[in-house]
């Protein structure tokens, strides 16, 4: 015997689907071969410093020695990708590569933590949800392609939820990160007995030729891993990658360019890796906020608020920089030092999920954002 | 450091993220002496005597047949000592061998070590287990040698711990009849010459192995367990004390009928005095003349060792490195050891004389952590309870510490300078960011940096920490600041 109210709960939900679903959403419910796969960058890359504004006349003035490192980069319209970058202007050449600029998340305030935190959940504040985005992006797909790993030891924020996901990283557990050592050196450097030790270790390490950093060194290794990890009928549909070191607060010229190299390998790797897969994939490259405008007296950046998105992948409809820019004029400096922000990361994130699995567009936002100001959502970002 | 991050850094083991602030620092410490408790649920649970000795007692017997045909001497003799790490290092052993080491390292030892870490994470009272663990050290065995594997653990659990909080006569007298103690430093086969047993060896043996008299544990006790290397004892006074020791040993370890002869049957791992190996007559130790007959001679000799001056001004010295710095402070040395003479080596008494002195709330840090030391306080700054076997004992190794395996009796050094160097200190950062990892970005470390260190964390490392770029990150940073290293 049918319970009356279980009966009468799913005929009401089922004609409010009809009521609302346009024909093209219907879609969703069959079977995805489509792979979503987010890279988020910890500490804050610096946008201005991966695909820089050199068309806006403040540019070179502002950023001054930065600014050298674009001569032989590739164009991408009024913007010029960061030499490093060689694998993805490859990809922008062939329209899978899709850029925004002078993007940030809600969060206005300049802390890693909170800030991370707001990336992963989605929520309007720092520890305002529980659980991550594209936790609940697994609910919006076909229950048998849900699928999602963590290329990690755990699983990060962002991926954590309600709906059971994986977590898959080599066993052999690397070496302490590059930039963790960098800043013991810096916590030890008033410290006359550890100081001095630490800088033999870190001595002996050099010459042992093990100089480190997490992308840096590992890109190829970990794109190839996740690859395997997606690739195939039964391979995941959402992944998630994380990579360290990219807060760059002293010699940023080198290190950014060291992270720029490490990410590229990562991405070649994983085109490679994903072969056939590759035409229905969706890589979205992300960071928590922005760094300022101008170096420090360190020859680094600080945190600052609008940074840099990328969309990657056969399924994107690339080849261009999307951005309303703001400008980068002392006048248009957000509180005199950071780049503005022009677009919302979470408009973005919902509008080229929704493009790429054909979900709803505002159920998506809804479920995704749950607090997402009401924000036009963006077309065109997903090859039709 | 403030007065309550003394307490729970340097007389404790380092807070647990997840426990309450405590009130008053000093009637925290001395209210542990009534909450310690010396058999907690991850130590009632470690392998029994019993089972770790059955399997050295078999072991011991198919090594004993693989020697084709070779007479059976009183205690099988001891094949070289393989270092447990892995099974490349056991390569040359015999098969027996192999497989004793393999059941008895990886079931017991490894099962010890994790109880042992277990009761540290779990204990409510943190200055005591660090009093276990410095008497641990105090009287060290080493796992490095075959037949101690399984037992080395035991000694701790079964000698200190009971001991702990009673006198210091107590606690010397079980560990010197612990079969761990016994066969490490070789008292388990040494015989007296003029005893029985020599004399009918010497008569019936084949003369292939001469076996007589070991002086390691009488020379250990008087030089590490008691006295100290400057205690004022001579040659003379070692090898009399040896004579007095013979017939110590232990039981069930060796089967035929030389045991049956020596009286050693009976339960596996038991104390035994066997009087057959007994050395006869009376010995004259430090000027005394000791008559008494059998076990008690010794007895009587370890009771007047535990009650002398020197013993209470080594130990006194030891306990004050251990709690105001390297270099003890001779004011704390001589009130540490007056409380001990004064109590009669009641150790308690010496403990509260600990707390009462000034140098050891020196609001400096005094002392590096040894990466035991560290690990323990880094495991339950990130709120751990439980930890399997094989990466706790891994963990230690790691760090250049492993468990009960020093290489020596004279046990593990409690200076700065054997923990501190470059290579140590890279191996606690690799380890801080796994642990950090494995907290996966749950721990906040700005908040929980002051609950650890109240009053203590400098503005520059709590700003390092604030400026991590993950919270992961972040709780690494906090384990390896210079105020969490030491203590």
């Amino acid at each position: 015997m049918v319970d009356r109210r279980a009966f009468l709960g799913q005929s009401t939900a089922a004609a409010a689907f009809l009521l609302l679903a346009a024909p093209h959403i219907a879609i969703a419910q069959a079977a995805t071969e489509r792979r979503f796969v987010f890279i988020i960058q910890r500490g804050a890359a610096d946008g201005l410093g991966t695909l820089a504004p050199t068309a806006d006349p403040a540019f070179a003035g502002l950023r001054g020695p930065f600014a050298e490192d674009f001569a032989g980069g590739a164009r991408v319209g009024d913007y010029t990708l960061h030499p490093a970058l060689a694998g993805v202007a490859g990809l922008a050449a062939a329209r899978e590569a899709l850029f925004l600029h002078a993007v940030a998340s809600p969060y206005r305030d300049r802390s890693h933590f909170d800030g991370q935190n707001v990336l992963e959940t989605g929520g309007r504040a720092a520890y305002a949800l529980r659980d991550g985005w594209m936790n609940r992006l697994l609910g919006l797909l076909p229950a048998a392609d849900a699928r999602a790993i963590a290329v990690s030891a755990t699983v990060p924020m962002v991926l954590r939820g309600a709906r059971e996901v994986a977590s898959y990283a080599p066993s052999a557990l690397p070496d302490a990160s590059g930039d963790l050592l960098a800043r013991v050196g810096a916590l030890y450097e008033s410290d006359r007995d550890l100081h001095a030790a630490w800088a033999q270790a870190m001595q002996t390490r050099a010459m042992a030729g093990d100089a480190a950093g997490a992308l840096g060194r590992n890109g190829a290794a970990t794109g190839a891993l996740a690859a395997r990890l997606l690739a195939g009928a039964q391979g995941a549909r959402i992944a998630v990658i994380e990579s360290d070191g990219w807060d760059t607060h002293a010699n940023q010229r080198g290190r950014l360019a060291f992270q720029l190299r490490g990410l590229d390998a990562l991405l070649a790797a994983l085109k490679a890796g994903l072969g056939a897969d590759w035409a229905n994939t969706l890589i979205l490259v992300a960071t928590e906020f922005g760094r300022t405008a101008a170096p420090n007296g360190t020859g680094g950046t600080d945190h600052g608020t609008a940074a840099l998105a990328m969309l990657l992948g056969g399924a994107v409809a690339g080849g261009r920089v999307v951005a309303d820019w703001p400008g980068l004029g002392a006048s248009s400096l957000h509180e005199g030092r950071d780049l503005r922000p022009t677009l919302g990361l979470d408009t973005l994130i919902a509008s080229a999920l929704a493009q790429h699995y054909r979900l709803d567009p505002p159920r998506t936002a809804r479920t995704l954002f749950p607090n997402m100001a009401g924000a036009r959502m963006l077309d065109g970002l997903i090859r039709a | 450091m403030s007065e309550i991050a003394i307490a729970l850094n340097r007389f404790g083991l380092g807070a647990r993220g997840d426990e309450s602030p405590l009130a008053n620092p000093r009637t925290w410490l001395t209210g542990q002496l009534d909450r310690f408790d010396p058999r907690p649920a991850p130590i009632a649970a470690a392998p029994a005597r019993a089972e770790v000795a059955g399997q050295l007692a078999d072991y011991l017997e198919e090594a004993r047949r693989e020697g084709q045909g070779r007479r059976a001497p009183a205690m099988a003799p001891e094949p070289a000592a393989p270092n447990m790490a892995g099974d490349d290092q056991l390569a040359g052993l015999p098969d027996s061998a192999r497989r004793f080491v393999r059941q008895a390292s990886r079931r017991n030892y490894l099962a010890m070590v994790a109880a042992r870490t277990e009761a540290a994470l779990t204990t409510p009272a943190p200055f005591v287990e660090r009093l276990v663990h410095f008497w641990a050290n105090h009287f060290a065995v080493s796992a490095d040698k075959l037949t101690v594997i399984g037992l080395a653990g035991l000694l701790e659990f079964e000698a200190i711990r009971p001991n702990v909080l009673g006198s210091f006569k107590d606690m010397l007298l079980a560990v010197e009849r612990h079969p761990a103690m016994l066969l490490y430093l070789d008292q388990a086969q040494s015989i007296g010459p003029d005893s029985q047993g020599a004399r009918l060896a010497t008569r019936f043996g084949r003369g292939r192995q001469r076996r007589g008299l070991n002086e390691n544990l009488a020379r250990e006790i008087l030089e590490l367990h008691t006295l100290g290397v400057d205690g004022g004892y001579a040659q003379a006074d070692v090898t009399e004390f040896a004579r007095a020791l013979t017939g110590w040993t232990v039981s069930g370890l060796t089967r035929g009928p030389a045991a049956r002869f020596a009286g050693i049957e009976g339960p596996a791992g038991d104390f035994v005095f066997a009087e057959r190996i007994h050395e006869p007559g009376s010995r004259t130790l430090l000027g005394r003349a000791y008559a008494q007959e059998g076990e008690g001679q010794a007895r009587a000799i370890l009771s007047d060792l535990a009650a002398d001056p020197r013993t209470a001004r080594h130990l006194a010295t030891k306990l004050a490195r251990h709690f105001a710095g390297d270099d003890p402070p001779a004011a704390m040395v001589r009130r540490l050891e007056q409380a001990w003479l004064a109590s009669g080596g009641d150790l308690p008494a010496v403990y509260r004389a600990i707390v009462n002195s000034p140098e050891a709330w020196a609001p400096a840090p005094v002392k590096f952590r040894p990466p035991w030391d560290w690990a323990i306080a880094a495991l339950r700054a990130v709120g751990a309870r439980h930890i399997e076997p094989q990466p706790a004992a891994g963990l230690l190794a790691q760090l250049g510490q492993p468990v009960w395996r020093p290489g020596s009796p004279a046990g593990y050094d409690d200076i700065a300078a054997s923990w501190s160097g470059p290579d140590a200190l890279m191996r606690r950062v690799e380890a801080a960011e796994r642990l950090a990892a494995r907290a996966g970005g749950q721990i906040d470390a700005r908040a929980l940096g002051p609950r650890l260190l109240p009053g203590t964390l400098s503005e520059a490392t709590a700003q390092a920490i604030a400026r991590a770029e993950s919270p992961g990150q972040g709780l690494a940073l906090l384990l390896v600041a210079p105020e969490f290293l030491r203590r």
